[in-house]
């Protein structure tokens, strides 16, 4: 299991901006290690986000998007204390799931 | 000069292995995550995998990156788009491997400005592609890089 994500969801007016940094190596695919073997792409290729249960936001990353990715995004019709959840899953099948509050 | 080359023929042999071992990975869980698109190698391929044929030059598209980026691993890049309907958004680094680093659906009451992270090897064009009402639109800023993301 990876390391858990840090989500930030604040208030904005009408708008809950939406912050989320998620951990991970996100190798290339390309790079070698010491012995000259190459090193095999690990990286999330789907992100899903969700506000009260409706899907708000679904991204899709490839091996290009940096290490320990952050996404920000920001939508209508949130409301201090509702649920924002966020579960990204990687290309070798692993996934995780954060929530947290808008503040 | 032999060992340079030795280097790049193998750099394009390692791309060509990852495509293959991308291939036959088990990508049931990702029905959504276009294959095509993200093995495409320049723009018009993108659009093209993405189910678009051209995509047309907006003004309406604002693309947040810096002129200069010192480090090419970590490029913070935003896009906004003020075009009515907009669908997606997808982030294109021309000259990187492959273009497209990445692509967001923007769903119903979500806004169109959405902002990540991505790696750059070198200096290169950045494209966002914004799919509206059903067509497609583009943007362009170049991005200077004066270390590469690829090194490690």
């Amino acid at each position: 299991m990876a390391d858990p994500m840090r989500i930030r969801a604040t208030l904005k007016g009408d708008t809950t901006e939406v912050r989320v940094l998620m951990a991970h190596v996100m190798e290339t695919g390309q790079r070698k290690d010491a012995a000259g073997a190459t090193i095999p792409a690990h990286f999330i290729q789907n992100v899903s986000a969700t506000h009260n249960g409706k899907n708000v936001l679904n991204a899709y990353f490839g091996p290009a998007v940096s290490q320990n990715p952050v996404m920000n995004f920001s939508f209508k019709g949130g409301a201090k204390g509702d649920k924002v959840v966020i579960t990204w899953t990687d290309n070798k099948g692993d996934k995780r799931t954060d929530e947290t509050a808008i503040a | 000069m032999k060992r340079r080359e030795a280097l790049k023929t193998g750099g394009s042999l390692a791309v060509i292995a990852a495509a293959i071992s991308a291939g036959v990975l088990p990508q049931a869980a990702f029905a959504q995550w276009n294959k095509g698109a993200f093995d495409a190698k320049n723009l018009n391929d993108v659009v093209k995998a993405m189910g678009g044929s051209s995509a047309e030059k907006s003004g309406d598209i604002a693309i947040t990156a810096p002129d200069i980026a010192e480090n090419g691993a970590v490029v913070p890049i935003a896009v906004a788009s003020k075009l009515a309907n907009t669908e997606s958004i997808a982030i294109l680094v021309e000259k990187n491997p492959n273009s497209l680093a990445a692509q967001f659906d923007i769903l119903a009451g979500t806004e169109a400005n959405v902002g990540t992270r991505v790696k750059m090897g070198q200096s290169s064009n950045v494209h966002a592609v914004v799919k509206a009402g059903g067509k497609y639109y583009v943007a362009t800023k170049e991005v200077k890089v004066t270390l590469g993301g690829c090194g490690g």
